[in-house]
C-alpha cells in the first residue's frame, strides 16, 4: 500500500508539471496583453514589458518560470490586479473561503445524498422514492447559479433567513446559502447512484443470506449493505469535484465570496496570466489530490482491491 | 420417529405487475429429526420458495395465503419478526446455490461465520472468532487462523461453499436447509461437498431439507424424496419407493430424462410441452397437459393422494380403483432394472 501511494505520487507530480506548462503556453496563445490602459503610450507599454521580462522569446520565459516554480515556489507577481503583488500572496487569503465552501458543499451533499439514496432505496417504489428520483433529475439537470439565485432571492433578500452576500466576518451564516447552491449537484448525483448500487446489493444473495443468519435488519443494512454499496459512489466523487469548482465560479460571483474562483473570472478578463496559471494549477492539484484520496480510500473499503494492488506493487 | 417440522397446507402467491403468481398450491410434508428430505422438481416448481417461507425471507412481493410451518409448537408463519429472527440462523439454517455470490465480498469469511455466533449466543468477539475458527477446520479447511482473515474472493468456489456451511453450522441448527448447494460446482467439489455435508449429519444429528433438480445427487443424500410440479407436492416417498417403484407420469418423465450412460438408446429422453403458467393456474391436474398418459378426469379435476404404502403417495388418477390400469414406459421399466442392479452391487 505504501509502494502504491509512493508511485501515485510520482505519477502526480509528472501530471502537474505537464499541466503547468500546457497552461503557461496556452495562455502564450492568448490575444490581447495585461497592459490595456488607453492612456499608455507604446514606450511606456515597452517598458513594462521589459519590466515583467514579457519582451523574452517563449522558451526564455517558459524555463524562467518553470525554474522559479519549481525551485522555489514562486508564481511570479500580478500584473494588473494589484500591481506587483506576489501571486501567492494574492492567493492566500483567498484559498481558505474557497476550500473551505469546496469541502462544505462536498460532505454536505454526500451526506444527505447518501442518505437520500438509501432510504429510497430501502423503500423502493415507494412516494420517498419517485420524491428522490425527481430532485435527482432536477439536481443534476438545473444550474447551480438557478439555485442560487433563487435562494438569495426567498431566503435571502425575501425573509432575510441567511444573508445573501457573503460577509468575512460571519463566514458560517454566509456561506449557508453558497453551500446549499453548490451541494444541489451533489446531493442529486450521490443519490442517484446509491440508489442504484443500495437496489442491486440489496437484491444479492448475500444479503438473503445474512437475513438468514437472523441478524437484525439494522445490522444488515450497515454492516452489508451500505457499505457495500458505498465502494461504486465513492468513484463519483472525482468528477463532482470538476464540477464543484466549475459551479463555484458563478456561485462565487453571484454571492460576492472572496475566493478563488472570483478571482480566476477576473484574471481571465484583464489577461493577468499568472494569476490564471496559478488558481487553474491549483484546481488541476486539488483535483488530483482528490482522485488519490479516492483511489485510497476505494482500497480501504473494498479488499478486493487493496489485495490486488499489494500484489502488484510488492 | 419424531417430528421436527411440519407444513400444512402452504399457498403462496407473487404479487407482480402481470398479475399474482401462484407459486406454492397448498404444500404439506413434515420432517423427521435426523432424516435428509429430498424436494426434487424442475425451475420454477416452488422448491426455492418453500425454502424461504421456512427461513422468513420470502420476497417483498410475496404473500402467505394460507397454510402453517409448525416448528417447536410455533407457526412461523404467524410469529413476529423478531420470533423469527431469533430462530434462523439458529435452529434452522441455510445453505444457498452459488458460493460465488451468497458471501459479502468486503467482509472476512471468518467474520461472517462470527457474526452469527456474536448474534445469537451472546459470545464476546475473541471466543466468537476461536469457535469459527473451529468450525473451518470441521468443514475440512486448513490453516483456520489464515483463512479467518481471508476475504471470499481469495477462496475457491469449493471452500467458499464450504465457508457457507460453516456459517449454518454456527449456532448447531436442528434443521438445514440445502438450496442447490452443489449446482454452481464442479463434479469432483460436489461430491466432496455432498460427502461433507451427510458426514456433518452424522456428527450432529441434523434433519436435511435437500432442494435440487439433480436426481443423481439425491440418490445419493436422501432418505425420504418429494416431487414438486407447479406449485404442488405430486408424489412422495421413500427414496426406493420414488426411484424403483414411482407412480406420478411427471416422476416418470423425470426419472426417464435422467441421462444414462449404460443406454443403448442414443437420443436423450426430455418431458413434452413447457411448465403451466402459474399466473393461471390450471383447472384439475398440471401436469395433464404434458402427460401421456393423461385421463379425461385429469383435466376436470385435481387428483388427491392416493396412498400407495404407509410412506408413499401419488397424486394421480392413475391410482383410483377406476382408473385403467397403466404401466410406466418401456424405457424407464429398463432403466429402474439397471439402477436395482447397480445398486445391489454395493448393497453386499
Amino acid at each position: 500500500m505504501f509502494k502504491y501511494i509512493r508511485n501515485r505520487l510520482i505519477i502526480s507530480i509528472v501530471t502537474l508539471l505537464v499541466i503547468l506548462s500546457v497552461l503557461f503556453l496556452l495562455l502564450d496563445l492568448m490575444p490581447g496583453s495585461p497592459f490595456n490602459d488607453e492612456k499608455l503610450s507604446e514606450d511606456q507599454k515597452g517598458m513594462l514589458y521589459a519590466k515583467y521580462n514579457l519582451d523574452k522569446p517563449l522558451h526564455i520565459r517558459y524555463f524562467t518560470y518553470m525554474k522559479n516554480v519549481i525551485f522555489k515556489g514562486d508564481f511570479g507577481e500580478s500584473y494588473t490586479i494589484q500591481k506587483n503583488v506576489p501571486v501567492s500572496t494574492l492567493l492566500k487569503d483567498r484559498l481558505p473561503i474557497s476550500i473551505r465552501l469546496g469541502i462544505q458543499s462536498l460532505l454536505v451533499g454526500a451526506l444527505i445524498g447518501v442518505l437520500f439514496g438509501s432510504v429510497a432505496a430501502i423503500n423502493k417504489n415507494s412516494g420517498w422514492d419517485t420524491f428522490t428520483t425527481v430532485f435527482s433529475v432536477l439536481g443534476i439537470s438545473v444550474p447551480s447559479y438557478v439555485f442560487a439565485l433563487g435562494l438569495s432571492y426567498f431566503l435571502g433578500y425575501k425573509i432575510h433567513l441567511f444573508p445573501f452576500t457573503y460577509d468575512i466576518y460571519k463566514p458560517l451564516e454566509s456561506s449557508v446559502l453558497p453551500t446549499i447552491a453548490l451541494s444541489m449537484f451533489v446531493i442529486a448525483t450521490v443519490a442517484r447512484f446509491m440508489r442504484t448500487e443500495l437496489v442491486e446489493v440489496l437484491g444479492s444473495e448475500y444479503i438473503l443470506l445474512a437475513e438468514a443468519k437472523g441478524l437484525k435488519t439494522r445490522k444488515v443494512l450497515i454492516k452489508h449493505s451500505i457499505r457495500n454499496a458505498l465502494i461504486p459512489v465513492i468513484t463519483v466523487l472525482g468528477p463532482i469535484t470538476v464540477s464543484l469548482l466549475t459551479g463555484s465560479l458563478v456561485i462565487e460571483r453571484i454571492f460576492g465570496i472572496p475566493g478563488l474562483g472570483d478571482l480566476l473570472v477576473t484574471a481571465i478578463s484583464v489577461n493577468d496570466f499568472n494569476v490564471v496559471i496559478s488558481i487553474a494549477f491549483f484546481y488541476s492539484m486539488f483535483y488530483i489530490a482528490m482522485m488519490l484520496i479516492i483511489d485510497v480510500l476505494y482500497g480501504v473499503i473494498d479488499p478486493r482491491i487493496r489485495v490486488a494492488k499489494g500484489e502488484q506493487n510488492g | 420417529m419424531e417430528k421436527i417440522l411440519e407444513v400444512k397446507n402452504l399457498c403462496v402467491s407473487f404479487k407482480t405487475h402481470n398479475g399474482v403468481v401462484k407459486a406454492i398450491r397448498g404444500v404439506s410434508f413434515d420432517l423427521f429429526k435426523g432424516e435428509t428430505l429430498a424436494i426434487v422438481g424442475e425451475s420454477g416448481s416452488g422448491k426455492s420458495v418453500t425454502t424461504k417461507v421456512l427461513m422468513g425471507i420470502l420476497a417483498k412481493n410475496g404473500i402467505i395465503e394460507e397454510g402453517e410451518v409448525l416448528f417447536d409448537n410455533k407457526d412461523l408463519t404467524k410469529i413476529t419478526k423478531k420470533e423469527i429472527s431469533n430462530i434462523k440462523g439458529k435452529d434452522i439454517a441455510i445453505i444457498f446455490q452459488d458460493p460465488m455470490t451468497s458471501l459479502n465480498p468486503t467482509m472476512t469469511v471468518g467474520y461472517q461465520i462470527a457474526e452469527s455466533i456474536i448474534e445469537h449466543q451472546g459470545l464476546t468477539k475473541n471466543e466468537a472468532k476461536s469457535k469459527a475458527m473451529e468450525l473451518i477446520k470441521l468443514v475440512g479447511i486448513n490453516q483456520s487462523e489464515k483463512r479467518y482473515k481471508q476475504y471470499p474472493h481469495q477462496l475457491s468456489g469449493g471452500m467458499r461453499q464450504r465457508i457457507v456451511i460453516a456459517i449454518a453450522l454456527a449456532c448447531n441448527p436442528r434443521i438445514l436447509i440445502a438450496d442447490e448447494p452443489t449446482t454452481a460446482l464442479d463434479v469432483t467439489i460436489q461430491a466432496q461437498i455432498l460427502d461433507l455435508i451427510k458426514e456433518l449429519q452424522e456428527k450432529i444429528g441434523l434433519s436435511i431439507i435437500f432442494i435440487t433438480h439433480d436426481l443423481g445427487v439425491v440418490a445419493n443424500v436422501a432418505d425420504r424424496v418429494a416431487v414438486m410440479y407447479a406449485g404442488k407436492i405430486v408424489e412422495f416417498g421413500t427414496a426406493e419407493e420414488i426411484f424403483f417403484d414411482p407412480r406420478h407420469p411427471y416422476t416418470w418423465g423425470l426419472l426417464a430424462s435422467v441421462p444414462d450412460l449404460n443406454s443403448e438408446i442414443n437420443k436423450l429422453y426430455a418431458i413434452p410441452g413447457a411448465p403451466p403458467n402459474l399466473l393461471y393456474p390450471p383447472k384439475g391436474d398440471a401436469f395433464a397437459l404434458r402427460s401421456d398418459f393423461a385421463l379425461k378426469v385429469d383435466l376436470e379435476e385435481e387428483p388427491p393422494f392416493f396412498k400407495v404404502t404407509d410412506t408413499h403417495y401419488a397424486a394421480t388418477w392413475l391410482l383410483h380403483e377406476n382408473a385403467p390400469k397403466v404401466e410406466m414406459p418401456e424405457i424407464l421399466k429398463v432403466r429402474i432394472e439397471s439402477m436395482k442392479k447397480e445398486v445391489s452391487q454395493y448393497d453386499y
